[in-house]
């Protein structure tokens, strides 16, 4: 090969390499000018007309009571500058200071404090009326204070999570005897159970997710903040489970595809129990705190299932009682980090987001039992079967009546 | 000077006329932003009910309006634009007015603004007084953006009653109104165009006072008219008053004084609810129901008036210091209608 040779052939391959980032960038600077024309002649101010009042659109995230009255936390959501310019709770004017100043930009946040005499037990309605009138308001259902993140909430937090998740799973997990003893049709009708339960909890996942979305401001998007959450944890928990098969079968630790699934669904089910921790932790600090103890209950007995469907798929494997304590962590211990989440630093994007993993991994732990159950066979098929039908349905009914305690 | 500023953009109003609509609207001024209310300090519990910051006094201030009839708070030649009297041969008088629609916005609690519909840029309207007899002739141009009236309320023919929908003045149209003061009373005129409330709580209003040919006794009269404002359309008000500014009286308290007849002219305009009321602190009043008897119906510290309903009380000061008086219903004086009078001079038992 001659020297020219060389060079003209590495010539054209710097050329195109130089061509592949003009294509590349080329649009980018176009749209960057096009985006600048947009602005500099505002098409969308035409059609608005000179008399077109200012779109305002105020998000109150949060209201924290305390003693020295109430404070909101205010994000604008509108596209155009909004003045808060009077504050009225329960149809009376009130003072105000707002740390960040009254005039909040597009996406601009200010905490407003209110020196109201707030009165535990009771509903109060805080009304914001911006300089053109626009009123915006936040309920409190009911007045409690605020906790503030100090050792003694932190320790009820931590009580709630340990009745609400770990007790009943563990509880859950003591039918493991009982289950080792089932025959094949036995067994088939307690997985089907365990995929109603998680059926259920899918679809109370996605509802209470999609709420929590819907009552975001319009600018986080909630929905799809909910649907990419739910599919990063589908798709997390499914490379997980596939690296533990890989590592398991390397280790030659054969046949036990049993403890891989019930890992999984422990997972699952943790993620789920987390946002569990994150509902009952906000009902405190949303000002809810009257509805808790009924919601604890519920979701004890709601959660003594869970343990069930974690050991379903493990019960002829004689598992020891440490890896089963393990389990039982792992399906527990998250509620009591959501208790804590939600109770003292609530967040309601954190919430959506939280919500969107749970309903992820519950989805994914369904697919992987089907398909266990299903072996070779069309998950269809092996569905169709009278004890699977009646185990899915009983499945359902356990959760829907215990889930009703909930309300 | 705050007079001066209000005079300027009245005197803006007689060239303003023949100005397209958008010409009109932009002539709305204060839409400065209120002293941010994110500096200061934490008020005590106590002392934190009311709005935060105060209302700008330059083109409405309701401590003028209370003392103001047939634009006497404007100096003469201004005044000559809008009110002229002259007598006629049996000692009464003819009254000729002029009224004038149009938009602004205004501010009626401190940085909240209302897109109002106004007669002469300011709610209430001018507050218009002839004596018993007296022949009224009110020139109205209608320099706003949608179709109003005048309706007076008081004797008059069919066609003077700017109701019905041939009535109605187009944007830029004009209508002469011509009646007699009759009979004696404190009475009122709002726009009756529809949609009645909307017209009606836009703004369009004022007091009609009418003397009775033997004058009463000489008083430190007082013009109250008590409105709201439903800042966000939705049938409930934001903001109550007496003479549209929230708590104003709070701040500049009504200096009456002690043992001087103080007469008060007091019309219910609100709009939505179904009455308002006057509670006046640490005293009675005796009550002229709609002002047509010299005899007083009624010693009470309360009174009730429905819609459109008005009365003129009396009263005199003993004791000095400051007095409460708002709206017995709690909710209309901690949304704005609350105020106080201040009374000077020696303590005087009558």
């Amino acid at each position: 090969m001659t020297p020219e040779a060389v060079t003209s052939d590495a010539a054209p391959a710097r050329r195109s390499g130089a061509h592949l980032w003009l294509a590349a960038l080329l649009p980018l600077v176009l749209l960057a000018g096009l985006v600048a024309l947009i602005i500099r002649t505002g098409p969308a101010e035409r059609l608005r007309g000179d008399d077109a009042p200012p779109v305002e659109r105020l998000s109150i995230d949060r209201a924290v009571l305390r003693e020295d009255g109430i404070t909101l936390s205010v994000l604008n959501d509108g596209p155009d500058p909004v003045t808060i310019a009077q504050v009225i709770v329960d149809d009376a004017y009130w003072a105000f200071t707002a740390d960040r100043g009254s005039m909040l930009n597009h996406l601009g946040k200010t905490t407003i404090s209110i020196p109201y005499p707030w009165v535990a037990g009771e509903a109060h309605l805080v009304k914001l009326i911006t300089s053109t009138g626009t009123t915006f308001e936040h309920e409190i259902a009911v007045a409690v204070r605020t906790p503030a993140p100090d050792a003694r909430h932190l320790a009820v937090f931590t009580l709630i999570g340990i009745y609400v998740g770990v007790i009943p799973v563990a509880l859950g997990l003591l039918w493991l005897p009982l289950v080792a003893r089932l025959g094949r049709t036995g067994l088939d009708v307690l997985l089907a159970l365990t995929v109603g339960l998680l059926v259920f909890l899918l679809v109370d996942a996605v509802h209470e997710g999609l709420e929590a979305a819907a009552g975001l401001p319009g600018s986080y998007q909630g929905a799809a903040l909910f649907v990419a959450g739910a599919a990063g944890a589908y798709l997390a928990l499914e490379s997980l489970g596939a690296w533990l098969r890989a590592r398991r079968a390397r280790a030659k630790i054969g046949g036990s595809p049993g403890w891989v699934l019930a890992l999984l669904i422990a997972v699952g089910i943790g993620l789920h129990n987390f946002g569990e921790g994150l509902a009952i932790g906000a009902a405190f600090a949303l000002g809810e705190a009257a509805l808790g103890t009924l919601l604890i209950i519920g979701f004890t007995l709601h959660n003594t299932t869970e343990g069930l469907a974690i050991i379903a798929p493990i019960a002829k494997e004689k598992p020891s009682v440490g890896s089963l304590l393990q389990l039982g962590l792992i399906g527990g211990v998250p509620t009591i980090a959501g208790a804590w989440l939600g109770g003292l630093v609530y967040s309601p994007v954190a919430a959506v987001l939280f919500l969107a993993l749970g309903a992820g991994a519950i989805a994914q732990v369904v697919v992987q039992i089907a398909r266990q159950m299903a072996g070779a066979r069309p998950v269809s098929e092996r569905f169709a079967s009278a004890p699977v039908m009646i185990g899915l349905f009983a499945g359902f009914v356990v959760m829907y009546a215990t889930g009703m305690l909930v309300g | 000077m705050l007079a001066l500023n209000r005079r300027t953009w009245i005197a803006g109003l007689g060239s303003m006329l023949g100005a397209t609509l958008l010409g009109t609207r932009k002539l709305g001024g204060q839409q400065t932003p209120p002293d941010g209310p994110g500096s200061g300090t934490m008020t005590h519990a106590a002392h934190a009910m009311g709005p935060v910051g105060r209302v700008s006094l330059e083109s409405f201030n309701p401590s003028t309006f209370l003392r103001a009839w047939n634009f006497s708070d404007l100096p003469p030649q201004e005044r000559a634009r809008y009110y002229k009297e002259t007598p006629r041969p049996d000692g009464t008088l003819l009254r000729e007015y002029q009224l004038i629609a149009v938009d602004r916005d205004i501010e009626i609690a401190p940085g909240v603004f209302f897109p109002a519909w106004t007669f002469n840029g300011q709610v209430p309207g001018p507050t218009i007084r002839a004596t018993e007899g007296d022949r009224i002739r009110v020139t109205f141009v209608n320099a706003g953006s949608h179709p109003h009236t005048i309706h007076f309320h008081g004797w008059h023919t069919p066609e003077m009653d700017g109701s019905l929908p041939e009535h109605q003045v187009m944007p830029g149209g004009q209508f002469l109104y011509e009646f007699d003061a009759d009979p004696f009373g404190l009475h009122l005129y709002h726009c009756h165009a529809v949609p009645l409330k909307r017209h009606i709580h836009k703004g369009l209003y004022g007091a009609f006072i009418v003397d009775p040919k033997n004058a009463r006794p000489a008083a430190d009269e007082l013009v109250m008219v008590m409105n709201g404002f439903d800042t966000n359309f939705d049938a409930d008000n934001e903001v109550y008053a007496v003479n549209t500014v929230a708590h104003h009286f709070m701040y500049e308290p009504v200096r009456v004084e002690i043992g001087k007849l103080v007469r008060m002219y007091v019309v219910n305009l609100t709009e939505f609810d179904l009455v308002n009321s006057l509670h006046l602190h640490g005293m009675f009043f005796d009550v002229f129901r709609t002002g047509t008897s010299m005899t007083s119906s009624e010693r009470t510290d309360t009174i009730m008036l429905c819609q459109g309903e008005r009365a003129i009380i009396e009263t005199r000061f003993r004791y000095p210091g400051k007095f409460m008086f708002h709206a017995h219903q709690s909710e209309f004086a901690e949304l704005g209608w609350m105020g106080l009078f201040e009374a000077v001079g020696p303590r005087r038992d009558t």
